[in-house]
């Protein structure tokens, strides 16, 4: 049989065995809704509770501040409408970055038409974000600053601590997208001044459609769901049960495996990168070379079609992504890759490569082994290979 | 002790054993996410592909009409919000009812604060709204109308048939958006045939997992979005979907459409309703009479006992019911459905609601009957001391 390799945990994980077990009771047995007040009803409070309580601790915060969501998607969308329509009063003026989740771009570009001022701040040619120009930008309009903490294509991780600390002094509220973060890198939310933090559990072995906002105490900020009173009144909507206990379980298992896994990731996500970089010619790596996700490597390849190599790599069994999953069917390069300022011929023929725990030194062999070969012959049917040989690099 | 019974169904459901199994499956197995392009994303998107055929066909109406949200909640913010934006320059005025489910009304207290006008319609002794004033309380800046079709405490079923087909005559035709989430899997529904644009369903009413619902938008009718980013679901709702909880909403579905018998519910209600009037002659049915409310919700109060009282004593002996919706139930204050219905204040506090789903048997109903007997008894005994 064809070996199966799947790097595009990015995009999704699969949903481990353990937390699976621990959902497994609150479909069938302990099934009550946690607003009833009978003994089903505080049994699955208590589930609720307890998974609170994980996310709390796998944060540093308390779990008073822990509200669960249906992804990282409504975390994004809810801190950032929920504080731009509670602050309005005090200014109209937001700072983001150029190369945000669509979740969060979207999102700041709807407020721009309901009379916000979004200020897209530009990343260098790594993807990161300078605290000095999130500080030039703020004006006394500014109310909100969203930096995502690590990238979900290039996978660069950004400077949070430093940004939380200059929305601090100025009193800013300070929102990060965590939901590539969370369970892979460390993350410490009173250490880095964060006030409102989205993460999802579908990224760290968890189940989809859930996930939650931590939001520090005394953050003002509006519902996004209205309805019952569930989570203290702030996310109206029956509780995911199974979902959060899911969550709970899986942040626990990420969180206190964290340093061992984002070793062996790092050493296997280097392997891959110098592997590729040696073994093909016209390639570069996106992203910071260290500062990054360690499970991520991003490529592009000249005179390739991202789509092409994907497939091609399919049919070997190797599941990977060009860019984001949500844009993948889109004809648009990825408006990551265009930030760092690649151009849009190179910015198509990428590929992002993303590990995780199922993944061994052989399917890293595997990868080394097929890859260069599709290359080439991606590159022998291109026109513009043929034009382009001798001629002018951009890697 | 005796077996547990669980008749809090209207609060939600246990999964259905099939619906467990497809859960799982999916989150071991077929774990891809549907946007990504290799195969294991091409499978995830051919069960959303089916999943949603499979939820249109049990409404007879096109599987592009089928958008998913995190649950019932959503759904029903996401059509009222969204029409309401996507309709401002139209209008500024929406009607409803007083006994609709707090994620409707509270939606419309939002919109309130923020500039919309509501007309809150009243219902009469059984809960019912009149086609009659949801008519008069017309005006030509209304753009949406919003009912629900089952309640979810006393169980009254809404004329939205005779609605939809009088709003349909409306020149200005305001979009009418229905709150399924009690009635769908229990009466039918046939928002073509009814005029109906806009329906919120719900999973975990059915025997389907928590966290997943639906909301069937009629072609040509704009809805804004409320969650913005990749662009799924057409970008109507934005959102890594939620796939165990998809394909374990397509299976209860379909549980429901080929294996369950429809009737069961209203023969589980009438035993429980006579034996319960034989046994406890003093019990008061709050609402529609049985026969004409939903098959699966039944409101009573038990005089001079409050509900929360007899809510525990029943569970003492293994019996679980609800006292009022499970999301208002924390809060103690009067129900505001009973409110709307003229029940007396002694009477509404005395209100536990028995609602009943597909896996309870008719021996757990007279189980019941006989057991509340025994607790109205007891506790009699206890107040008149
Ligand atoms: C950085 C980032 N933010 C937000 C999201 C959206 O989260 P979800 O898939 O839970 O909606 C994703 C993943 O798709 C992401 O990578
Ligand atoms: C009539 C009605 N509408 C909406 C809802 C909300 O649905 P969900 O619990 O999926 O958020 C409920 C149930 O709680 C309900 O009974």
């Amino acid at each position: 049989m064809q070996r199966r390799v799947y790097m595009d945990h990015a995009a999704t994980t699969y949903t481990k065995q353990e937390v699976l077990d621990e959902m497994l009771p609150y479909f069938k047995e302990i099934y009550g809704n946690p607003s009833s007040v009978h003994g089903f009803g505080r049994e699955a409070r208590k589930a609720v509770d307890l998974a609170r309580e994980r996310t709390a601790a796998a944060l540093n915060v308390s779990p008073e501040e822990i509200y669960f969501t249906s992804g990282g998607t409504e975390a994004d969308n809810w801190a950032i409408k929920g504080v731009a329509w509670a602050n309005k009063e005090r200014g109209n003026h937001i700072i983001t970055t150029s190369i945000e989740h669509h979740a969060v771009l979207h999102t700041c570009q709807y407020l721009e038409k309901m009379g916000f001022e979004v200020t897209y701040l530009p990343v260098d040619s790594y993807g990161l974000v300078y605290p000095e120009q999130v500080k030039e930008a703020i004006t006394d309009k500014t109310i909100l600053i969203s930096v995502m903490f690590a990238n979900n294509e290039i996978g660069t991780i950004e400077p949070i601590k430093e940004i939380g600390q200059i929305a601090r002094e100025r009193g800013i509220y300070f929102h990060t997208d965590a939901v590539q973060a969370v369970g892979h890198i460390p993350v410490d939310v009173k250490d880095m001044n964060i006030d409102l933090l989205s993460l999802s559990a579908h990224k760290f072995y968890g189940p989809k459609g859930v996930g939650a906002l931590y939001i520090r105490k005394g953050v003002k900020l509006h519902p996004f769901i209205h309805g019952g009173a569930q989570e203290r009144n702030r996310r109206a909507g029956t509780e995911n049960l199974p979902g959060i206990v899911g969550l709970g379980k899986a942040i626990e298992l990420a969180v206190s495996n964290l340093e061992e896994n984002s070793k062996r990731l790092t050493a296997m996500r280097d392997r891959l990168i110098s592997g590729v970089l040696n073994s093909i010619e016209n390639v570069r790596l996106n992203g910071h070379p260290t500062k990054r996700l360690p499970g991520n490597a991003n490529f592009s390849f000249e005179f390739i079609e991202g789509e092409s190599l994907l497939l091609s790599l399919d049919m070997k069994g190797i599941a990977a992504s060009s860019g984001s999953a949500c844009t993948s069917g889109s004809l648009d390069p990825s408006h990551v890759l265009l930030a760092i300022g690649l151009p849009h011929e190179i910015a198509h023929g990428s590929l992002r490569l993303t590990l995780g725990d199922d993944n061994t030194d052989e399917d890293i062999d595997y990868v080394l082994e097929v890859l260069p070969g599709i290359v080439k012959r991606l590159r022998e049917m291109s026109p513009l290979f043929a034009q382009h040989k001798g001629g002018k690099h951009y890697v | 002790m005796e077996r547990e019974i669980y008749l809090d169904n209207a609060a939600t459901t246990p999964v259905h054993p099939d619906v467990a199994e497809a859960v799982m499956e999916c989150m071991l197995h077929d774990f891809g996410n549907p946007s990504s392009l290799h195969r294991m994303g091409l499978r995830a998107e051919k069960k959303l592909k089916e999943t949603r055929e499979r939820i249109a066909s049990a409404l007879g109406v096109d599987p592009e009409g089928v958008f998913f949200t995190s649950g019932g909640t959503e759904a029903n913010n996401l059509a009222i919000i969204g029409t309401a934006l996507a309709r401002k320059r139209e209008g500024r005025h929406c009607i409803t009812t007083k006994v609709e489910h707090p994620s409707v009304l509270n939606t419309f207290k939002y919109l309130e604060k923020e500039g919309w006008e509501v007309t809150y319609l009243p219902v009469n002794r059984d809960g019912v709204v009149s086609p009659d004033d949801v008519r008069r309380a017309i005006r030509p800046d209304t753009v949406l109308v919003s009912i629900m079709h089952v309640n979810n405490e006393i169980g009254s079923i809404q004329p939205v048939q005779e609605i939809g087909r009088l709003l349909k005559a409306q020149g200005n035709s305001p979009v009418f958006h229905v709150d399924a989430v009690q009635s769908f899997g229990k009466l039918d529904i046939k928002p073509v045939q009814w005029g109906i644009d806009l329906l919120s369903i719900s999973g975990h009413k059915i025997h389907a997992p928590k966290g997943i619902g639906a909301l069937y938008i009629r072609k040509g009718v704009k809805i804004h979005p409320l969650q913005w980013g990749g662009g799924q679901e057409k970008g109507v709702r934005s959102g890594t979907e939620n796939m165990p909880g998809i394909v374990g909403f397509g299976e209860a579905v379909r549980w429901l459409e080929e294996e369950v018998d429809r009737g069961y519910l209203y023969r589980l209600k009438g035993i429980l309703v006579a034996e319960l009037t034989e046994r406890v002659p003093s019990a008061v049915i709050n609402g529609p009479p049985p026969e004409e409310g939903a098959p699966h919700i039944l409101s009573v109060s038990f005089p001079g006992i409050r509900g929360e009282v007899m809510l525990h004593a029943l569970e003492e002996k293994g019996v679980y019911v609800g006292t009022g919706s499970a999301c208002s139930s924390r809060r103690g204050h009067m129900s505001h459905v009973l409110e709307a219905i003229g029940t007396k204040k002694d009477v509404a506090q005395g209100a536990i609601r028995l609602s009943l789903s597909y896996l309870n048997t008719e021996d757990e109903m007279r189980q019941t009957a006989r057991i509340i007997g025994q607790c109205v008894k007891e506790l009699e005994g206890f107040v008149r001391r």
